[in-house]
């Protein structure tokens, strides 16, 4: 009896060893394939992607609310010590604004006056959603934020992330409830862009690192330290004009900007629908309708 | 009779927790936790969930869940599906393979071992994120990542030695 239950232990000790090497090469060549799937058609994941999302999204959303609160009370503190320096910048800058707000208030009536003059037929009409950050989706090589609004709020592919400072990065993919918002440092990120000052045109970069690259500048074109970098509009994916950042750097690693909107310690972002049906924006008919009725 | 039922369902929760704290630590990697520049750095919680259990008691976390615990993550972060899951594998079959020689050794010698896999670890991101992208990258956010998790390691691993310990022992 024990040398025949040692036999089958013989036995069974090496058939367990190979079913274990068997599904870790299963598992593996398993995940190779899927990262080979993905990689030729890159929306191939996108629902099941979006509605794991979905599911977490309650989670995430009252996980984040307590991080927000205690980095809120700390900044609090810490806004407490400058409090006087900071009034006096502040006093300083509200008066440099009611003199840019008198000037801002002059061109829009003389606008609105030459508008009527031409018969302009005006900017579409641009709506948009506030959402919180729940989630930094981001990995050593990805730059995204996951945000709590989606379809059902009206977000869709394609819709701008601002903050009030400027452009953060684009709505990559929604779900019901959530949506992936892609920054414009990450390196699948390409806008096209203008410097402001001089109309030349140019397309930013996103390379992962903080600083995103100014790419395609034609030679002759004037870029200096401090020129501020705007969308140019080209391509349908953002409306022009949308402010990006300033000219950081210029040198061997090519021109770097310093974006305005920075994905660090945020927690809001508005989702701006400009109307716009850009190279990556969804027609607003489902794919359902368009194919041809379902059976 | 119902004690026994009770038992049977204490007994299999506590198999299922190493495998549902990796998926919770999943979740949690996602918070964002309002640092400047943490979430480029973020340590990669399910990576040392995955080592410790490989090492420690590997027939609590079998290679398919590790493999979904992956495929979790990939879904959950942006990146590309198939990355973690293929990562956390190969981790798993290193760990569970050298797991006799850290049999009984002491933490500085399991750290020590997390930080050759975590520095596997970035260079196959960097690597897979280059083949990927087409590019040359530089590979330092995959490094800033990696020095993350062996900084972070001793905070999970305390967390993973107090689990452990209402873990039912090794039949």
């Amino acid at each position: 009896m024990k040398e025949k239950s040692g036999s089958v232990v013989r036995v069974a000790a090496p058939m367990r060893s190979l079913a274990h090497r068997f599904a870790f090469l299963l598992l593996l060549s398993a995940s190779i394939g899927l990262l080979m799937i993905g990689h030729s058609d890159p929306k191939i994941f996108d629902e099941t992607r979006m509605a794991l999302i979905d599911t977490t999204t309650p989670v995430l959303d009252a996980l984040s609310r307590p991080v927000a609160t205690a980095s809120d009370a700390i900044d609090h503190i810490r806004e407490l010590a400058h409090l006087r320096q900071e009034n006096a910048t502040l006093k300083a800058e509200n008066a440099r604004l009611l003199q840019w707000q008198h000037a801002a208030r002059t061109l829009l009536s003389e606008n609105n006056q030459l508008r009527t003059l031409l018969n302009f037929s005006g900017d579409q009409k641009v709506t948009s959603v506030t959402a919180r950050v729940i989630g930094d989706s981001s990995g050593p090589f990805i730059r995204s934020l996951l945000v709590n609004a989606g379809a059902r709020n009206g977000v869709r592919r394609g819709h701008a992330a601002v903050t009030g400072k400027g452009l953060l990065g684009r709505v990559a993919s929604t779900g019901e409830r959530s949506a992936r918002v892609l920054l414009i440092s990450d390196l699948n990120s390409r806008i096209p862009v203008l410097v402001e000052s001089t109309r030349a045109r140019a397309v930013l970069a996103g390379d992962n690192s903080r600083r995103p690259r100014l790419t395609f500048v034609s030679a002759n074109a004037e870029v200096s330290i401090g020129s501020r970098i705007v969308t140019s509009g080209h391509g349908g994916m953002f409306p022009a004009g949308l402010p990006i950042g300033v000219v950081a750097e210029i040198g061997d690693a090519g021109i770097r900007i310093e974006t305005f909107a920075s994905p660090d310690r945020l927690e809001f972002v508005r989702l701006v629908d400009f109307g716009l049906e850009g190279v990556i924006g969804e027609k607003h008919t489902p794919i359902a309708q368009s194919s041809g009725p379902r059976k | 009779m119902r004690t026994a039922v009770w038992q049977h369902l204490d007994l299999a929760a506590r198999k299922l927790t190493p495998f549902l704290l990796s998926v919770v630590l999943v979740i949690l990697n996602l918070i964002p936790l309002q640092l400047p520049g943490y979430a480029a750095v973020s340590p990669h919680f399910a990576l040392m969930a995955v080592y410790y259990w490989a090492l420690h008691r590997p027939s609590l976390l079998p290679s398919g869940a590790v493999f979904l615990i992956g495929l979790l993550q990939d879904f959950l972060s942006g990146g590309p599906i198939g990355q973690n899951a293929a990562i956390l594998i190969l981790v798993y079959v290193v760990a569970v393979s050298q797991a006799r020689f850290f049999y009984g050794k002491s933490f500085f010698v399991v750290w020590w071992g997390f930080m050759m896999v975590s520095l596997g670890v970035a260079a196959a991101e960097w690597l897979i994120a280059c083949l990927l992208s087409g590019f040359l990258l530089a590979p330092e956010p995959a490094l800033f990542e990696c020095a993350m998790n062996i900084a972070a390691y001793p905070i999970l691993g305390w967390l993973f030695v107090q689990v452990h310990r209402t873990l039912p022992r090794e039949e």
